[in-house]
């Protein structure tokens, strides 16, 4: 079976208001249930790339496309989940009311229907976070948070799920457990995330997108210690995760 | 204290008992507007808002005594320029992100400014420091009546609009991907200030809004964990520091702003040491 490209971007260039070029001759696809890591380094465009698929920025030249349409307009088949650090962290509202933003939708009184709650409630046992719904947002930890985030953007019935730095303050314990959540998810939807530290690139992940003010895409496997300078510019502590040291016959991180 | 009771009710000073009353239905919409004002941090915003109303006052006492047009009252101008500031703060949030603190601080003075100009130019004894400080001897009978319609104008949209506006003030990006109109609701939420600003005028002035619109939500944001419950425990505390306020200050004979804004501050700052000492008993 042949997957269907679902992005689709062309020489895309993007400055903000003082010209300083962000992203430079972007070239990009991204097929159907294909799960894809965004990594770059801090201010190399990581973000800004996210905003553009979501249709939040516009592109100063080029052509985005996302599910054969405008970004703007493939929005509902996107399941987004921010950075919770942009979020206010005391703001007064629980677990499930975060949860049911996902249902909301264009019209103007924004009412909540049985099946929205409905919808709410999978998502939430989906993520394991449904012992928490009526907790308030502002007491989770980190990884807590993150879950419900998640469960946020499933509501939405998303084809494509856009994850802003899922991993940040997260301890490593948590990441693995994570990452086969997204392993599972994938089965069922494309999977597009966004790290800033590339030693929690997982073998699960199809590939690396690599953002510097220029976008390379490489497969997870071809990924090694000079690649990883070359991106970034600088040398960064590499940790591979595709090695397991209770397998015998194996060696332990190289 | 029944003495003082007696006294507001049946006694016979009527100002007293109407500033009783439109403090009470105020109460309404300061609770629930202040605390959109202090979850979506646009407190620079109100009181941008609240000094253009100087602005409106000036504009509308100018017009109807140089004009003669009778139907320009300062009630009437409050209102327009309380809306024209909303629109225009708005658009400056939304597009000047990089220099919006310097617009609004701009906002903010020429909105006062103007009104001193045209108060400077109304012929007659324009009394000033009533709109900077409050002054319930300003209120009549009719306000009670005023007061229940920008309630109702008020609140009806907060009630509606929930769901919106808790999405859009805890995340808009979100809220607007999933087809949220988020500029029409933040316009609604910044209009519903501005009336709500033209109702605290007469009871603690335009210099000391800022403090009934985030203080009985700040206390409250300290102990409450729900939007909704943050609303209603702000109305309640709103009518506790307005009605004690004006107790008080009637009983001390002193005025009734700066009392009702000096018991929500004390009780601000005993909320947060409470909080403060409780969170170090924990650890």
């Amino acid at each position: 079976m042949k997957k269907n490209n679902i992005i689709e971007i062309r020489d895309l260039d993007f400055s903000y208001e003082n010209n300083l070029p962000v992203l430079e001759k972007v070239n990009l696809t991204f097929r159907e249930l294909e799960s894809a890591c965004i990594v770059g380094p801090n201010g190399g465009g990581k973000s800004t790339l996210l905003y553009l698929l979501l249709g939040l920025l516009k592109p100063v030249r080029g052509r985005i496309t996302v599910f054969g349409g405008t970004p703007a307009e493939a929005r509902r088949y996107i399941g987004y989940m921010p950075q919770y650090i942009h979020l206010d962290h005391e703001f007064p509202v629980c677990v499930s009311e975060v949860v049911m933003m996902g249902r909301l939708r264009r019209g103007f009184w924004g009412r909540y229907s049985r099946q929205d709650r409905a919808a709410a409630q999978e998502a939430m046992a989906e993520m394991a976070v449904e012992h928490l719904a009526r907790r308030p947002f502002a007491d989770l930890s980190g990884g807590q948070r993150q879950r419900v985030l998640i469960a946020r953007a499933l509501t939405c019935n998303p084809k494509l799920l856009l994850l802003g730095e899922p991993t940040a303050n997260i301890d490593p314990g948590m990441q693995e457990q994570f990452y086969e959540t997204l392993y599972r998810l994938n089965q069922r939807m494309s999977i597009l995330t966004v790290s800033h530290d590339l030693g929690f690139v997982s073998n699960r992940i199809d590939s690396v997108i690599c953002v510097n003010r220029t976008v390379q895409v490489h497969p997870t496997n071809e990924l090694n210690g000079n690649l990883i300078t070359d991106i970034y510019g600088y040398d960064v502590s590499l940790i591979r995760h595709d090695y397991r040291c209770d397998h015998p016959g194996e060696h332990g991180h190289d | 204290m029944t003495e003082l009771w007696h006294e507001i009710f049946y006694g016979s000073l009527p100002f007293l008992r109407y500033a009783f009353i439109v403090g009470l239905l105020a109460s309404v919409a300061f609770g629930i507007i202040g605390t959109f004002v202090v979850t979506r941090r646009i407190t620079s915003l109100a009181g941008a808002i609240a000094h253009c109303v100087l602005g409106g006052i000036g504009a509308a006492m100018f017009f109807r005594v140089e004009y003669r047009l009778n139907w320009c009252q300062p009630l009437f101008g409050a209102i327009v320029a309380a809306v024209i500031a909303a629109l225009v703060i708005g658009f400056v949030s939304l597009y000047a992100r990089q220099r919006e603190d310097t617009i609004i601080g701009a906002i903010w003075a020429i909105g006062m400014a103007t009104g001193l100009l045209f108060l400077a130019r109304t012929p007659g004894e324009v009394d000033l420091h009533s709109y900077l400080f409050g002054n319930i001897l300003l209120i009549a009978q009719e306000d009670i009546y005023v007061t229940l319609i920008l309630d109702a104008v008020i609140i009806l949209p907060a009630i509606l609009l929930f769901n919106n506006i808790l999405g859009v003030c805890f995340d808009s990006d979100f809220s607007e991907l999933r087809g949220v109109r988020v500029k029409l609701i933040y316009f609604v939420i910044l209009i519903m200030t501005a009336l709500t600003i033209v109702l605290m005028v007469n009871i603690v002035g335009i210099i000391m809004v800022i403090a009934m619109l985030t203080l009985p939500a700040a206390v409250a944001g300290q102990f409450t964990r729900r939007l909704w419950s943050m609303m209603l425990w702000s109305v309640i505390l709103s009518v506790l520091f307005t009605s004690s306020g004006l107790m008080l200050s009637y009983k001390i004979e002193m005025p009734s702003g700066p009392t009702i804004v000096v018991i929500a501050g004390v009780c601000y700052l005993g909320a947060l040491i409470y909080r403060k000492v409780q969170s170090l008993r924990i650890k």
